[in-house]
């Protein structure tokens, strides 16, 4: 009672303030436009630098030159005809490397004797730059189509299988438990236990699947091909056409954003059941 | 059905977790298993509903389950095991899916349990946006669609709060009062123990030994929170369990 007492009286005697505020930062929050800010200020500082002078118009083009070359393109009809190689080729193999990579990933998280047989030769892939294979490729599948479409299945082929069987090994045990204790089939708990449950691993590793896609199309391109964004960049390069270089650089990002929304979009659809 | 376990033991290589375990589940009443914890009251559990196999000893099925039960033997788990990314409904429909039962007949049954565990308004909701009560309550709502012989619960309500508890006790003492299942109740929680139990087999400290089995003749719907006769009964339990639970806390210490 009496230490009650004088610390009141304590208190009373001392000076007041708030308590410090000590609990700001390290909570992520989204602010989606300032990505744009710094996009379009990076792209004004390149204008007024090249303009004024202060940048050098040999190591970089004006960005309204840029989009100048673009709409140039874009009017005579070759984007399109440039696009339309590139992605069928983007399209058909990353479909074929991931597809296969899902499936190989699955069935190494699900079958011992696979894991055991598989993953040490997935390790001794993975780090193999792809690119050096694409020689070989052409050997193998023919200097047209066919080797381009292999070395984008390849090169996304491997992160997939990695991404994927580690995504099944996360999987909740007590839900396989859960669907054993209710004698559900084993395809039953394959198909509504472990790859919904395995999705967002999947969805994640393929975000970096596709943009190595991206980075081996032109790599793909360089070599026999009339067609293609590639192509398109790698004459422009050999020519020394940095207004023509930039664009297509430019339509390779677009790209490389456009999928990374794609897929963001279909994980807000397909994981809205996440926290 | 009855369940009969006879002789019963297992050790995990040489780490012995259950000795000699002989026990009846008579049909239409709640054992309740209770005991320190690490005892092996969850692998006991695993051998009734035969996820395990003991070392020793058989677990046996007396006469045949009923007709119209889709799954004999049926867990109810302490963490829920919902599938979140399947709505209320889409969890227990999982269960009819796997025999054959779709349209009409599940929706006829989904009506019917969610009416039973009071969840009808919620059949869109997903698991994320549920309490976890009302997640314990889809559980017991998906354990009942497939019409159990024996519920096989392990510590079902050992993840809630104190309050949300004493509701779904209430809640359960009504489901079996209306229509009475069979079923192994597993806790550490002596209260739960000697509301809903019909008889509590005490067990030992690892390895888990049956010290004693007693029987509570009060009817479910009589027992009421805050109950003398009750307290009594959980006073003597607890004296049953107090050194085993002491020793096997000093056991966790020296590992
Ligand atoms: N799969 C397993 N492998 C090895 N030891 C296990 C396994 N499962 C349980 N145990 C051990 O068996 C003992 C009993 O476990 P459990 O049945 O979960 O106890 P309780 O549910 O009574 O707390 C514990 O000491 C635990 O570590
Ligand atoms: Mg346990």
């Amino acid at each position: 009672m009496s230490d009650l007492k004088s610390n009141t009286v304590a208190t009373a005697q001392a000076q007041t303030r708030q308590v410090a505020f000590r609990g700001g930062g390290f909570a992520p929050a989204s602010h989606r436009w300032i990505g744009a800010l710094v996009f379009i200020l990076l792209v004004t500082l390149a204008e007024l630098g090249t303009r004024q002078g202060w940048i050098s118009p040999l190591t970089l083009p004006l960005p309204s030159d840029v989009l100048k070359t673009f709409g140039e393109l874009y009017a005579s009809g070759l984007l399109w005809a440039h696009m339309s190689v590139s992605l069928t080729r983007l399209f058909v193999g990353a479909l074929l490397g991931a597809s296969l990579g899902v499936a190989v990933g699955v069935l190494i998280g699900l079958f011992s004797y696979v894991r055991a047989g598989l993953v040490p030769l997935t390790a001794a892939l993975f780090p193999i730059p792809k690119i050096a294979l694409l020689p070989l490729f052409v050997i193998w599948f023919g200097i047209d189509e066919g080797s381009k479409y292999a070395l984008i299945a390849f090169g996304t082929f491997t992160p997939t299988v990695v991404a994927t069987y580690g995504a099944v090994d996360n999987v909740d045990r007590s839900l396989i438990r859960m669907g054993q204790s209710f004698n559900l089939s084993w395809m039953s708990i394959v198909r509504k236990i472990v790859l919904p449950g395995a999705m967002p691993g999947i969805l994640s590793g393929l975000r970096i699947s596709l943009a190595i896609a991206i980075i081996l199309l032109v790599a793909a391109e360089m070599l026999g091909a009339e067609y293609g964004i590639g192509a398109y960049i790698l004459e422009a390069g050999s020519l020394y056409d940095l207004e023509r270089l930039f664009a297509g650089v430019t339509i390779l990002s677009l790209l490389g954003v456009t999928m990374s929304a794609t897929i963001g979009f279909i994980e807000r659809r397909l994981l809205n059941w996440r926290q | 059905m009855d369940i009969r376990l006879s002789g019963v033991s297992h050790s995990y290589d040489d780490f012995e977790v259950l000795r000699d375990i002989t026990l009846e589940i008579p049909s239409g009443r709640i054992v309740c298993i209770v005991g320190p914890s690490g005892c092996g009251k969850s692998t006991l559990l695993r051998f009734i509903g035969g996820l395990e196999q003991p070392t020793k000893g058989e677990v046996l099925q007396i006469g045949s389950p009923p007709k119209d039960c889709l799954n004999p033997l049926t867990y109810i788990f302490q963490d829920f095991a919902l599938l979140p990314w399947r709505s209320v409904r889409g969890n227990i429909s999982l269960v009819l899916e796997d025999h054959g039962i779709r349209g009409a007949r599940a929706e006829a049954i989904i009506a019917d349990v969610l009416a039973r565990t009071k969840l009808t308004e919620f059949h869109k909701a997903l698991p994320k946006q549920l309490s976890g009560g009302m997640k314990q309550r889809v559980a017991i709502a998906r354990a009942l669609a497939v019409n159990p012989a024996v519920m096989l619960m392990d510590e079902p309500l050992s993840a809630l709060d104190s309050q949300t508890r004493e509701l779904l006790m209430d809640d359960l003492v009504s489901l079996w009062t209306r229509t009475p299942f069979t079923a192994v109740y597993v806790t550490h929680n002596l209260a739960e123990a000697v509301r809903l139990g019909h008889s509590i087999v005490v067990m030992s400290r690892r390895p888990g030994e049956i010290r004693e089995v007693v029987h509570l003749e009060t009817p479910l719907d009589q027992r009421h929170y805050g109950d003398s006769a009750l307290e009594e009964k959980q006073k003597y339990l607890w004296q049953l369990m107090r050194e085993e639970a002491r020793a096997a806390d000093a056991e966790l210490v020296h590992v």
